[in-house]
């Protein structure tokens, strides 16, 4: 029965497919945001015109999803722009190939995978902020927190907005930080507090920054970036960096295993790593990967680098299960009392 | 009488038709397009259950341990976790079920633990399979490993995969999953009533009253069919949002939850039941209500004795497909919902943020329920419409009445004002530069390709979608429905095509679209190749909207003479000439109301097409989705509302279409 | 005795068994539990015309499409000019058919309609087109090639079915309640028409009918059929005079049915009065039905103004009723010697006229004996 099933989907696959694979071409994984994606292959063609790039885009959380699915059968010869976490996801799964691209030696330890050789290598970092409406506050008459725990005073009660740590890569970031520096305990009795002055928890880490530009909600727990790129858009938007320091996360690059072109894809890793691509992050990342080669980007903050915490982004890969678990019975629950 | 004549039939084979190349290809037909369903359908739904029922579960009886003393000499004592977690009972049984990305520490193993004492551990696996975790390192076979006890800490057990209910027993013991059924009912219930009173009162206004402009009034009703289910969400954002138009109307209550979930299904719900409850209330007979009068039945008594009972099936029709819209809709409570889970948002969580595809998967199976009753219950009372259909005749006919007429046009230019305000809010916001804080108007937000959700390519690819979704769609639903209503026995063949061909209307389409990754997703699957590309989104589609297109089919075809195919056996001619001759020109109204069905459907769908859509085929619902998500509400509203002029401009071009060819075909369509 | 008739249908025709142009041999059809046909066996001779009557359900329909091979039959075999065509898809077998329904292709033309089945058959298209105008004058309508069905009346799409289905000069014509669906004045019209047309193809013809008139005025044969068996097979006039059984009697035309019980040499007792009956093969003393048709009845004339000696099977009534219709007068008897039961009699204007007939005037009648017919009391009456 069952051999009669595949028979005839073959059959019928015959009908689709028409595949081919060429030497030089590499399907690379990334969840990039697309505006940036043409730039990094016109740049890397520059240095490399024998390679083409076949892009498959889309955001953290889908990117993840579609490559642990092909986890016995990779659809990707290389994972170019993909958070550091998923990727160490991968990693226990096997599924990364490990590799020390030319010139590794030269980044920021802190961006590099502590296995030898490394799985993996950073190229930017991707770092917590708050998003602060200032016309809104003002009408509402907040003052500006300066820290964490500034957010779970009573004013701000009903007017700050999260991420859900179960749907968004950036929540999760967050609660794994909170947690690694106000302690296990520590942590959640500070997200107890905090979720007492949540409006909501929105699906992706984008979001609450825009609605706090939109003066939808005041005050946004999103990142920098793209409190960056609302304030350039002209929204009231103050960035800021609470002081007890910032969660982060880091956009990567693996080469997954079982690669046919391990040549191409090792080339195109190498390329990663070059001061050339780490200026290339720069555009929209302010901290990279190649330590000195970062310029102040517009409207970032300026106290970002100091303020990132030192992640153990072991322990946040290896816990992921059990902190969603515990926020989940803790806020996810009891949350249409609000409503 | 006859003294042969025995009364029971001769012993023997029944005799059997030799099959006519006609009848071999109509079977083939039928077997191609039945495999076709079973292959998109009942392959993919057979691998989602199977996937609710794959369970992970951490396996002690994995790993061997050896302990140190304080000076890191070991005495060769092998322990197994298993055996002393049985003896400790340090891990509870509960805790070993898991999901795939589960991690189990072992230090509560060992009660002294701490990661700066000197003693040293020793662990292998037992067996070459046993795969676990130092760090991020993954280590597989039996080789013993010495760690110091810090390192130790950062051992870790990958769970195994097995068979079993422990899932289920996860859902139902997790009360921010379950909840979600309470949740989903009640909206579901009260959007139901609502919706379904308001329509009726609607249909009935429209019906019975001699109000001016009811063809304006069915035009605006039928509107909300044109946009996703998840524009109104938007809408209601710009109303009555913290930054809302309307907000003091709420009163200090959130948008974010169950009302904007109601207030927005009501619109997106609105037509279905309205077009129900007007064929209900179309059949009722004259004669009783002249009855009622030459009785001196007060209007009231009429009201509760004729026109209610009349229109009950169609009332009861209308409340289950409200029902089941509401129920499996994900786009609606997904952008307005806030923190108020409802089961379909809940299967994208688990999916798209947690990877969670076996908890993804019992969600389905939870929505499930509801709709198949729904379904059924719905096929049921079908049935018995279409027999009072039958016996009806005299069609009754309005008279004027200024005060009921008057009333009549009031309440209708209110539900009018409901349902163009929607549509007209999101345009505004569409043009608005920056709300709240600059109003100048801009094209600014249809600037798509600077967004995320794939930008102008995203519309592009949903018109091709629609096109290519109403072309096969079309021709695969009607040739189905021709074979299985022409060819002659095949009694079996045809059953099992009319159940599959009636099934996809119970399943969500976020259910639909889940299966789809299990079953097409699968390296094994040598369909595995359409995983990704526009093929997939365009069978998803036809699959998913096949039973109502297949019905239309189905009654266009009962409507034909039966005997067309045997005139044209006898004639010795092939059916496909009949079929192509006479067939398809007398059904063309019907199969240009099943292509613009499935245009339309495609272009607004969301929840058959989240998982399975890519980078290279975004869709403009799915934009919508995302750029809301990411918080671009503007320029997802401009997105909302291209899918509306784009889908009014094709019902527009059906529209003329049908009326040039009943025009041009007058001549032996009426006499 | 059906038996018989139906295995030698020899009658009139003269063709031998060997020639018959369509044969069925104990044809069975059931649906699930239910016998529709009941094994059915019969011979058709070439260029003859015959009609399956009987009451709906009774499986005749069944019966025309198990011999089209659109439902084909669960036992017994068909053989259509000596060759077996008992599991032939419709399309392999030879023949034309009419639907009560028409079944004109709404979108085609008249023309196309009736071009339809030779488009492929090999023929120039000039031929086709002789062809058409041929059929269109055959039927009657030279000039309405050009209109669509639903432009023509009723009679007139059913002439273009006609035409459509002779098209291909099949050797069978079947017809399935061809007049059925047609006004009573074009009924009867078209009742000639498809005759005379029959006769000048010479196509061998069956006609599924309900209307006894239909199947009297048209048929060469007919069966009759109740209950998916065949009542009785013969010429219009033998079922008339001669039905076979009562329930054959009782279906076709008006018939008196008197409870009697048997007697010897051929009488049956009615009430109180013993008649000479044609007889059958009925044992003495058994309960009987004794029948006789209206217009077998003859009238003698008032008892007390002409006062002669009674002739066999003769009775003394009364006229309870005179019903005038038209060509003749029914009139209800009450006859006290026959008890309860009233007779119904046909009396032509003329008789009533010499006789000078009036309701509640006593008259004597005359049953004659070869037209009273007697069968067995079916089991409950």
């Amino acid at each position: 029965m069952l051999q009669l099933k595949k028979l005839a989907l073959t059959a019928i696959a015959g009908l689709f497919v028409a595949n081919s694979v060429m030497a030089a071409e590499l399907t690379v994984y990334t969840a990039v945001e697309a505006e940036d994606l043409k730039r990094y292959a016109e740049e890397f063609n520059k240095a490399h015109p024998d390679i083409k790039i076949n892009w498959v885009r889309d955001s953290t959380g889908i990117i993840t999803a579609k490559l642990l699915a092909e986890k016995n059968n990779p659809q990707a010869d290389v994972i170019w722009g993909l958070a550091a976490t998923s990727l160490l996801l991968m990693k226990s799964e096997g599924m990364l190939e490990p590799y020390a691209p030319k010139g590794v030696e030269k980044l920021d330890k802190k961006f590099v995978d502590k296995s030898n050789p490394p799985t993996w290598t950073g190229m930017d970092a991707w770092v917590a902020s708050v998003c602060f409406n200032t016309v809104e506050a003002e009408k509402l008459g907040l003052t500006a927190p300066k820290s964490w725990k500034d957010l779970t005073k009573p004013e701000y009660k009903g007017h700050v907005i999260m991420p859900n740590p179960n749907s968004s890569g950036t929540g999760f970031l967050d609660v794994s930080s909170w947690l690694q520096m106000f302690g296990e305990e520590g942590g959640w009795a500070y997200m107890d507090a905090l979720h007492e002055n949540i409006a909501r928890y929105t699906h992706s880490g984008s979001k609450p920054c825009k609605l706090a530009a939109a003066g939808e909600i005041p005050i946004g727990i999103s990142f920098a970036f793209r409190g960056a790129k609302s304030k350039a858009d002209g929204a009231p938007l103050d960035i800021i960096v609470p002081e007890e320091g910032v969660g982060w996360d880091m956009e990567a690059t693996a080469i997954v295993a079982g690669t046919s072109n391990l040549e191409a894809a090792k080339t195109l890793v190498d390329w990663t790593v070059t001061k050339e691509a780490n200026e290339m992050y720069n555009t929209g990342y302010a901290v990279v990967a190649y330590p000195g080669v970062a310029k102040p980007v517009e409207f970032f903050p300026e106290n970002l680098l100091e303020k990132m915490i030192d992640n153990d982004f072991e322990y946040a890969a290896n816990n992921r299960k059990a902190i969603l678990e515990e926020w989940q019975k803790r806020y996810d629950s009891k949350s249409e009392a609000k409503s | 009488m006859s003294v042969t004549t025995s009364d029971n039939l001769p012993k023997g084979r029944p005799l059997t038709l030799k099959l006519g190349r006609d009848d071999l290809m109509m079977r083939g037909f039928i077997l191609v397009i039945a495999l076709y369903l079973i292959i998109t359908l009942a392959f993919p739904l057979y691998a989602m259950l199977s996937k609710a029922f794959s369970t992970f579960q951490f396996d002690l009886s994995q790993v061997e341990l050896q302990v140190s003393d304080q000076d890191g000499n070991f005495d060769g004592t092998i322990l197994s976790a298993e055996a002393l977690n049985a003896q400790l009972g340090a891990i509870p049984e509960d805790e070993m079920a898991t999901s795939n990305d589960g991690r189990l520490s072992l230090t509560p193993l060992f009660p002294d633990f701490s990661f700066r004492s000197p003693v040293l551990y020793k662990i292998r696996g037992t067996t070459a399979d046993t795969v676990y975790l130092i760090g991020s390192d993954r280590i597989t076979g039996t080789d013993w490993h010495e760690l110091d006890s810090n390192t130790f800490r950062r051992v870790v057990l990958r769970p195994v995969q097995s068979v079993g209910l422990s899932n289920f027993t996860t859902y139902f013991s997790t009360p921010s999953l379950f909840r979600s059924i309470e949740n989903s009912l009640f909206i579901s219930t009260v959007s139901t009533i609502v919706t379904v009173s308001l329509a009726f009162a609607f249909a009935y206004a429209l019906s019975r009253s001699c109000m001016r402009f009811k063809g304006l009034f069915r035009l605006v009703a039928m509107a909300p069919i044109l946009v996703p289910s998840l524009l109104p969400g938007i809408a209601l954002v710009y109303l009555f949002g913290n930054q809302g138009m309307l907000k003091e109307v709420m009163m200090g209550e959130s948008i974010y939850g169950p009302y904007g979930i109601m207030l927005g299904s009501i619109f997106f719900t609105f037509p279905h039941a309205f077009i129900i409850i007007t064929t209900a209330l179309a059949i009722s007979d004259a004669r009783l209500y002249e009855a009622a009068i030459s009785l001196r039945a007060s209007a009231w008594k009429t009201f509760w004795t004729v026109t209610i009972p009349g229109a009950r099936y169609g009332l009861i029709s209308a409340a289950f497909v409200v029902f089941n819209l509401v129920i499996t809709d994900f786009g609606l409570p997904k952008v307005i919902g806030g923190q108020y889970n409802m089961l379909a948002v809940d299967i994208y969580k688990q999916v798209i943020g947690q990877q969670n595809f076996e908890m993804g998967a019992v969600v389905s199976v939870v929505l499930l329920m509801p709709a198949f009753v729904a379904f059924a219950v719905d096929r049921q009372v079908q049935k018995k419409q279409v027999a009072l259909l039958s016996a009806r005749s005299v069609v009754f006919e309005p008279k004027p009445d200024r005060k009921f007429d008057r009333i009549c046009f009031i309440y209708c230019t209110l539900i009018a004002i409901f349902i163009l305000g929607i549509l007209g809010v999101c345009q505004f916001a569409a043009l608005v530069k920056f709300w709240p804080y600059d109003l100048s108007l801009s094209l600014k937000n249809y600037n798509f390709d600077v967004m995320d959700g794939g930008g102008w390519e995203a519309y592009g690819n949903s018109i091709k979608l629609g096109l290519l979704t109403a072309f096969f769609g079309t021709i695969v639903v009607f040739i189905g429905a021709y074979m299985v209503d022409k060819t002659r026995s095949f009694r079996v063949g045809r059953g099992l095509f009319q159940f599959l061909a009636m099934l996809p209307m119970a399943i969500p389409g976020m259910v639909l679209g889940l299966a789809y990754i299990f079953f097409f997703n699968d390296p094994d699957n040598p369909l595995n190749a359409i995983y990704g590309t526009m093929a997939i989104l365009v069978i998803v589609t036809i699959t998913h909207f096949y039973t109502v297109s297949h019905l239309t089919a189905v009654t266009a075809l009962k409507q034909m003479d039966g005997e067309f195919e045997s005139v044209a056996a006898s004639l010795k001619q092939p059916f496909y000439k009949l079929f192509a001759r006479v067939t398809v020109p007398v059904c063309m109204p019907a199969i240009l109301d099943i292509a613009i069905y499935l245009f339309v459907n495609a272009m607004t769908t969301v929840s058959a097409v989240v998982f399975l859509y890519s980078t290279d085929t975004a869709l403009a619902s799915i934009a919508v989705l995302n750029m809301d998500d990411a918080g671009d509400i503007a320029p997802a509203a401009a997105m909302g509302m291209m899918i509306f002029y784009t889908n009014a401009a094709a019902r527009i071009l059906h529209l003329a279409v049908s009326k040039g060819i009943l025009k041009r075909t007058q001549a032996w369509r009426s006499r | 005795m059906l038996t018989e008739s139906t295995r030698e249908i020899g009658n009139g025709k003269a063709h031998a068994q060997g020639d018959a142009y369509l044969r069925i041999d104990s044809l069975w059809k059931a649906f699930g539990e239910f016998i529709a046909l009941k094994d059915i066996s019969m011979r058709i001779s070439e260029g003859e015309f015959v009609c399956f009557l009987g009451p709906s359900g009774c499986g005749k329909t069944t019966l025309l499409r198990a011999i089209a091979g659109l439902d084909i039959q669960t036992r017994g075999t068909v053989e259509q000019a000596g060759k077996d065509i008992s599991n032939l898809p419709p399309a392999e077998r030879d023949f034309g058919i009419v639907f009560q329904s028409y079944a004109l292709f709404p979108n085609l033309t008249i023309e196309k309609n009736i071009s339809f089945g030779l488009e492929n058959a090999g023929l120039s298209k000039s031929a086709i087109n002789a062809r058409v105008t041929e059929l269109l004058d055959l039927v009657g309508l030279p000039d309405q090639g050009k209109k669509y069905p639903a432009q023509l009346s009723g009679g007139q799409q059913q002439r273009i079915a006609l035409a459509r289905a002779i098209a291909m000069s099949p050797g069978l014509l079947l017809l399935d309640e061809p007049l059925s669906a047609l006004d009573a004045k074009v009924r009867v019209h078209l009742r000639h028409e498809v005759k005379d047309l029959q006769r000048k193809l010479g196509v061998t013809t069956i006609m599924v009918t309900h209307d006894q008139e239909e199947a009297l005025s048209m048929a060469d044969r007919i069966v009759v059929m109740n209950h998916g068996v065949i009542e009785q097979i013969g010429s219009p006039t033998d079922i008339y005079r001669e039905p076979a059984t009562l329930f054959v009697a009782d279906f076709i035309g008006e018939m008196n049915k008197l409870p009697a019980v048997s007697g010897e040499a051929k009488t049956v007792t009615i009430g109180r009065k013993a008649f000479k009956s044609a007889g059958g093969e009925i044992p003495p003393g058994k309960e009987v039905i004794a029948a006789v048709r209206p217009e077998d009845i003859i009238p003698h004339g008032d008892v007390v103004t002409e006062p002669m000696e009674e002739p066999d099977n003769s009775i003394t009534c009364r006229i309870t009723e005179m019903e005038f219709l038209g060509s003749f007068w029914r009139c209800r008897l009450k006859c006290e010697a026959l008890g309860e039961h009233e007779l119904i009699a046909d009396f032509s204007i003329n008789a009533v006229r010499r006789l000078e007939l009036a309701a509640e005037k006593e008259l004597v009648i005359e049953i004659p004996s070869n037209r009273l017919k007697v069968f067995a009391r079916p089991a409950g009456e």
